[in-house]
């Protein structure tokens, strides 16, 4: 299967296209420097995005702001996203305190992004 | 009326920074005035990370990278007073604000550093068609009410403009739960971070149309739908036969920013027609003595990160003005925007200067393969090779006193690009 990909490493935003047998990588082309082909290697294997939401806090209609504390896969974006709306949690709040831990199953920690008194 | 030394109008990114500087110059008598009821200014509603890659070489979050500012603040107990509006400063620095809890108050201030930041453009400057229907708002604004009171501007929504904040509101609804029709640019080109366009849009099937406009909206209480069609790339007109017509109930636009200069004005400080912003020397003061400007009100930056970089500098040459350390300004050179140039700042460069500074513009358009040129008078004194340049990214040159020794006769410095549009 023939995928295309845009990378992010600078603002060339290089046009890759790669060649793909279920995991296995047949051919990569279109990159002009390594940070691409490292790109298109991960983008391809197991794509990761750092997943950013919203909390309900008990109290009050401000959310708190928080965060994966590393990227989570891909394909669990939306999960994620779900278990962070089941959650509502108590003030105060720190940044960088862990709200859910290993959410959707991974070894990713939802954490705050916010300072709420 | 108070006395201050140093009076810094806004507590955002830009504020901050230049509180901070300032103080760790040795400065003590600074005071923040702040519109808002917390420090903080945008940052606070920007919850995506990617914000302090150069000044703290990790990507924070909005709220996160004001936090570290406002934690020194703190700590080195810089006064701040917030829900307190600037609405007026004389030329001679005295500055009127108003309050809740303390009413009308005047202060006088030896130095004035301007950190107001901008504002989005809104749809009366557009000329679009369409009735004042609800369910239009500039993507600052449904960010605000999304990330800070939790509230949902629509479920249906069409975006225009390709601007950085529009297409993170285009994810930001997505992961709401909204339907993000698509993403609507006049140019051929975005105006936005191509990282933004993928991890906000293609991650999601959100199609970038380029070379499009909205022509039509339909709906008199709510938003119905949204005619969009092409446009000639060259004119911008758009092609009749192209129509389309979207439903759905939001508009969000993201078509630029426009540095908040009314109160500058007020002290008499020369605006710059190509940023909209106040014009500077290399020490970052404006045309009016002893006020200084910086981040998005003096000309609108890409990254966070060369706000607090050029912000910290405001902050220490206010603090060297105020004990009279701060050299005349005497002989300058104008900086012109030569080829594929536009809004370089600083606009103005002394002839006796002795340190390195930063020049920064925007491109006109897209470059590749490009060469960015600095002449002194008309000999070319330094050039700096880029892959590419875009008008989503600014670029930034370093400039040293030894090219203005290279012509001691010029008459101006002219920043270019050598390249072919693509």
């Amino acid at each position: 299967m023939i995928k295309e990909i845009t990378c992010i490493g600078c603002p060339m935003g290089c046009r890759i296209t790669a060649e793909v047998d279920g995991d296995r990588i047949l051919s990569i082309e279109g990159y002009t420097c390594n940070i691409g082909k490292k790109y298109a290697q991960e983008e391809l294997t197991l794509p990761t995005r750092m997943v950013t939401a919203l909390m309900k806090v008990y109290g009050t209609t401000q959310p708190l702001s928080v965060k994966t504390s590393r990227p989570i896969e891909k394909s669990k974006i939306f999960d994620c996203l779900k278990e962070i709306s089941r959650h509502t949690v108590m003030r105060p709040i720190h940044i960088g305190e862990v709200l859910i831990k290993n959410v959707c199953g991974t070894p990713v920690d939802i954490i705050a992004t916010k300072e709420l008194e | 009326m108070r006395n201050v030394d140093i009076l810094i109008i806004g507590g955002g990114p830009a504020g901050l920074a230049a509180a901070v500087s300032a103080y760790e110059a040795g400065a003590r008598n600074i005071l923040i005035l702040e519109r808002e009821e917390n420090l903080g200014g945008i940052l606070k509603q920007c919850i995506h990370n990617g914000f302090g890659l150069h000044t703290f070489k990790e990507e924070l979050t909005g709220p996160e990278y004001a936090q570290r500012y406002i934690d020194k603040v703190l700590e080195y107990g810089i006064p701040s007073q917030c829900d307190t509006m600037v609405i007026n400063i004389t030329p001679d620095k005295v500055v009127t604000a108003v309050s809740r809890g303390a009413g009308l108050e005047h202060f006088k201030a030896k130095s004035i550093i301007l950190a107001m930041g901008c504002r989005e453009r809104p749809r009366g400057s557009l000329a679009t068609p369409g009735w004042r229907c609800s369910g239009i708002y500039t993507a600052g604004t449904a960010q605000k009410f999304t990330n800070l009171k939790g509230l949902m501007p629509g479920r249906r929504v069409l975006i225009l403009g390709s601007g950085d904040i529009g297409l993170i509101m285009a994810r930001r609804m997505t992961f709401l739960g909204a339907k993000v029709l698509a993403c609507v640019e006049l140019m051929p080109f975005s105006a936005g971070l191509k990282r933004n366009i993928v991890q906000c849009l293609d991650d999601y099937g959100i199609p970038l149309l380029l070379s499009h406009t909205v022509v039509d909206i339909a709906g008199r209480e709510r938003l119905e739908g949204v005619t969009v069609a092409k446009v000639d790339p060259k004119t911008l007109k758009p092609i009749p036969g192209t129509e389309e017509y979207y439903e759905c109930d939001t508009l969000l636009l993201s078509v630029g920013l426009i540095p908040e200069n009314e109160l500058s004005t007020m002290a008499g400080v020369k605006i710059s027609p190509a940023t909209n912003g106040a014009e500077v020397n290399e020490n970052l003061q404006t045309s009016v003595d002893g006020i200084f400007s910086c981040g998005n009100v003096l000309h609108v930056h890409d990254l966070v990160d060369f706000v607090s970089e050029e912000s910290a500098k405001a902050g220490v040459n206010a603090y060297k003005y105020v004990q009279g350390q701060l050299a005349e300004d005497e002989e300058t050179l104008e900086v012109v925007n030569g080829f594929g140039v536009s809004g370089a700042v600083p606009q103005h460069i002394s002839k006796k200067l002795d340190e390195p500074i930063t020049i920064m513009f925007r491109p006109r358009g897209v470059y590749k393969d490009a060469k960015v040129c600095i002449d002194v008078g008309d000999v070319q004194a330094a050039e700096k090779k880029s892959r590419i340049l875009t008008p989503g990214e600014m670029v930034t040159l370093k400039f040293t006193p030894e090219y203005l020794r290279k012509n001691a006769n010029a008459d101006k410095i002219t920043v270019r690009v050598e390249a072919q549009q693509s």
